[in-house]
């Protein structure tokens, strides 16, 4: 028995939200005596990046070196990892919460005849049966919920682990899966997706925008800041409905919600709906010229002044920074 | 064209949440309860879907006899008919056996329902009821256009969108811009008083996790206010004192 992680890359890199499914699953073999074994799927990552996965805690490493993998095809994808955990004799699968990992852990469940936690804050806990604590009502409560089948899967929250770097690069292994041709039925016909840019549900830094800073013409201040920052840039629901900035920056109840150490909020009113999607950051900012604007009492710091004199002034001490 | 949407009944998004018997139970006192807004979008583009196409849409709820306004409600905003399968929706895998039993009799072409419902956030409905059923299933969906028997759609993907083809049956977790949610007029609240309804009993009830106790979050501390003419100290606290730069 093992304990069996989903790895997902992007760019060419693992994703920062695997490297902590990696470290977790590490520490949930530990409680259970056992080790924590790595699949990446796809032949867009290096050799060395795969080894390195061992650092952060997976004893070994499985590739599935097939370039009709490097999209992330749903139902293949299912097919992949239920072989795989047939096969390593896991109990228990680790993934990093993501839009790819729910669609692909929701079939598992059914055929694996697994226990399935989604948005998963801690540690299981191990006292007599098999807990763990998961977000629900997006962001405003948590739930502790007991996973009782034999097999069980745990979707990550981000954010909820921190893993470390220490351990030594981890062998790797070919996995050979069958697929059939049925297991792309559905077919991708194009992808758009920014390159080199920080993706939002990865960035540990954020710098969002609202209908306050006007018009889509406005936005050199906010990206100023965030690349001044290294973050990631999103925006309120009406900003992406006005197609000021694309849908997959829109944060809140209804878009992505993000965690990350700092989430700035600029010209953002602070709808519940919107806080629901940043509630778990560590740390968040609020500029707005209302002060009584609802933010104001979600936020860790505050500035109320007007976002186009403000945000020059951050991003200058900003650069000084570096 | 034959589409199932199914809705979820949730708290409005404005509630307040706070447990009661031991934390062990929401606190629905004076709560606001609506169609999930992912399912809201699903139910308005099956109504487009259908409007353009013919045949008929059922939308369906797992819920217990207080979630009958809400699917009242969904046959105002243009479904044909109602299904309430009349069981607590204790967990997701419980749910979906539930849908995927009503499925196997009716043969639907599409089988709609948000990514995810906004109360448990588990976003794995349309997952087990595609492997329930062996048809593939696809989420979070964007855009959706019917040709024939082939679906086109666009998926949200980290960082962009992915656009894919695939046959009917299928199942589809959607999110906006897929539609405009709508809002039912006279007419719809009238006609849907007579539009049937059906409750059935759930079958196999078989639960893969057992919920136990909820807990709220750590309140926050208050808000440290800087002086917009000294907004450059903000980098320096950030650094410094919540050490996130
Ligand atoms: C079911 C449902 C789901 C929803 N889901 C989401 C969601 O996922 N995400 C989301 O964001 N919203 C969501 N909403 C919408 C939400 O209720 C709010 O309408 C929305 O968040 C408001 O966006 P905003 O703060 O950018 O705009 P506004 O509310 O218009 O606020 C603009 C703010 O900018 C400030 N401002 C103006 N000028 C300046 C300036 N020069 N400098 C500084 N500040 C300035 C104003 O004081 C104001 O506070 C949802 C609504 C519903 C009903």
């Amino acid at each position: 028995m093992s304990v069996l992680v989903f790895v997902e890359v992007a760019d060419g890199e693992v994703k920062g939200s695997s490297l902590e499914a990696v470290g977790y699953g590490a520490e949930v073999a530990k409680q259970q005596g056992t080790t924590a074994t790595a699949i990446v799927l796809g032949t867009s990552i290096a050799a060395d990046k795969l080894a390195a996965l061992g650092k952060y805690g997976a004893a070994k490493v499985l590739h599935v070196a097939d370039e009709k993998l490097n999209n992330g095809v749903i139902q293949a994808y299912v097919q992949v990892l239920a072989q795989a955990f047939e096969q390593t004799g896991a109990k228990i699968l680790i993934v990093a919460k993501s839009s790819l990992s729910d669609a692909v852990t929701a079939r598992l469940s059914v055929r694996l005849k697994a226990s399935l936690a989604s948005n998963v804050t801690d540690l299981p806990s191990t006292n007599g049966g098999f807990t763990v604590k998961k977000s629900v009502f997006t962001g405003k409560a948590f739930q502790t919920i007991s996973l009782a089948n034999e097999n069980k899967i745990i979707a990550l929250k981000k954010s909820a682990f921190s893993p470390v770097d220490s351990g030594s690069p981890a062998p790797v292994e070919t996995f050979s899966a069958s697929l059939s041709d049925a297991d792309f039925g559905v077919k991708i016909t194009k992808t758009d997706k920014i390159t080199g840019e920080l993706l939002l549900t990865e960035a540990d830094l954020v710098v969002s925008g609202g209908r306050g800073l006007k018009g889509p013409e406005n936005w050199g201040v906010i990206l100023d800041l965030a690349k001044a920052l290294n973050a990631a840039t999103g925006c309120s629901k009406p900003v992406s409905d006005l197609d000021w900035r694309p849908h997959h920056e829109h944060v809140g109840q209804t878009g992505v919600k993000v965690a990350p150490n700092l989430y700035v909020a600029v010209g953002i009113s602070g709808a519940i709906q919107h806080l629901a999607g940043v509630s778990s950051s560590k740390c968040i900012v609020v500029i707005n010229k209302d002060p009584e604007a609802p933010f104001f009492k979600a936020a860790d710091y505050g500035i109320v002044g007007d976002a186009f004199e403000i945000l020059p002034k951050l991003t200058a001490a900003a650069q000084k920074l570096k | 064209m034959k589409i199932l949407v199914c809705i979820t009944h949730v708290p409005d998004t404005t509630s307040k949440i706070n447990f009661v018997e031991g934390n062990s139970k929401l606190d629905t006192t004076n709560m606001q309860f609506i169609i999930g807004p992912y399912d809201d979008y699903a139910l308005a583009r099956g109504v487009e879907l259908r409007d353009a196409l013919g045949g008929t849409l059922t939308v369906l709820n797992v819920g217990t006899a207080e979630t009958e306004p809400t699917l009242r409600k969904a046959l105002a905003i243009g479904a044909d008919d109602a299904i309430r399968i009349d069981a607590e929706p204790t967990d997701a895998f419980f749910v979906s056996e539930q849908i995927a039993e009503v499925a196997k009799k009716h043969n639907y072409d599409l089988i709609l329902m948000g990514r995810e419902s906004s109360d448990y956030n588990g976003g794995q409905v349309h997952g087990m009821v595609g492997e329930m059923l062996g048809i593939p299933s696809l989420s979070p969906v964007m855009k959706l256009d019917i040709e024939g028997s082939t679906a086109k759609m666009a998926r949200e993907i980290e960082g962009g969108k992915e656009y894919l083809e695939a046959n009917l049956p299928l199942v589809l977790g959607v999110q906006e811009p897929i539609a405009e949610w709508k809002i039912p007029n006279m007419k719809g609240i009238m006609t849907a008083r007579k539009k049937p309804l059906e409750v059935i009993q759930p079958a196999n009830p078989t639960q893969y996790t057992q919920p136990q106790q909820y807990e709220l979050p750590a309140a926050k501390g208050a808000c440290k206010m800087i002086a917009p003419e000294e907004a450059e100290k903000l980098i320096e606290l950030l650094k410094t004192e919540a050490k996130v730069l």
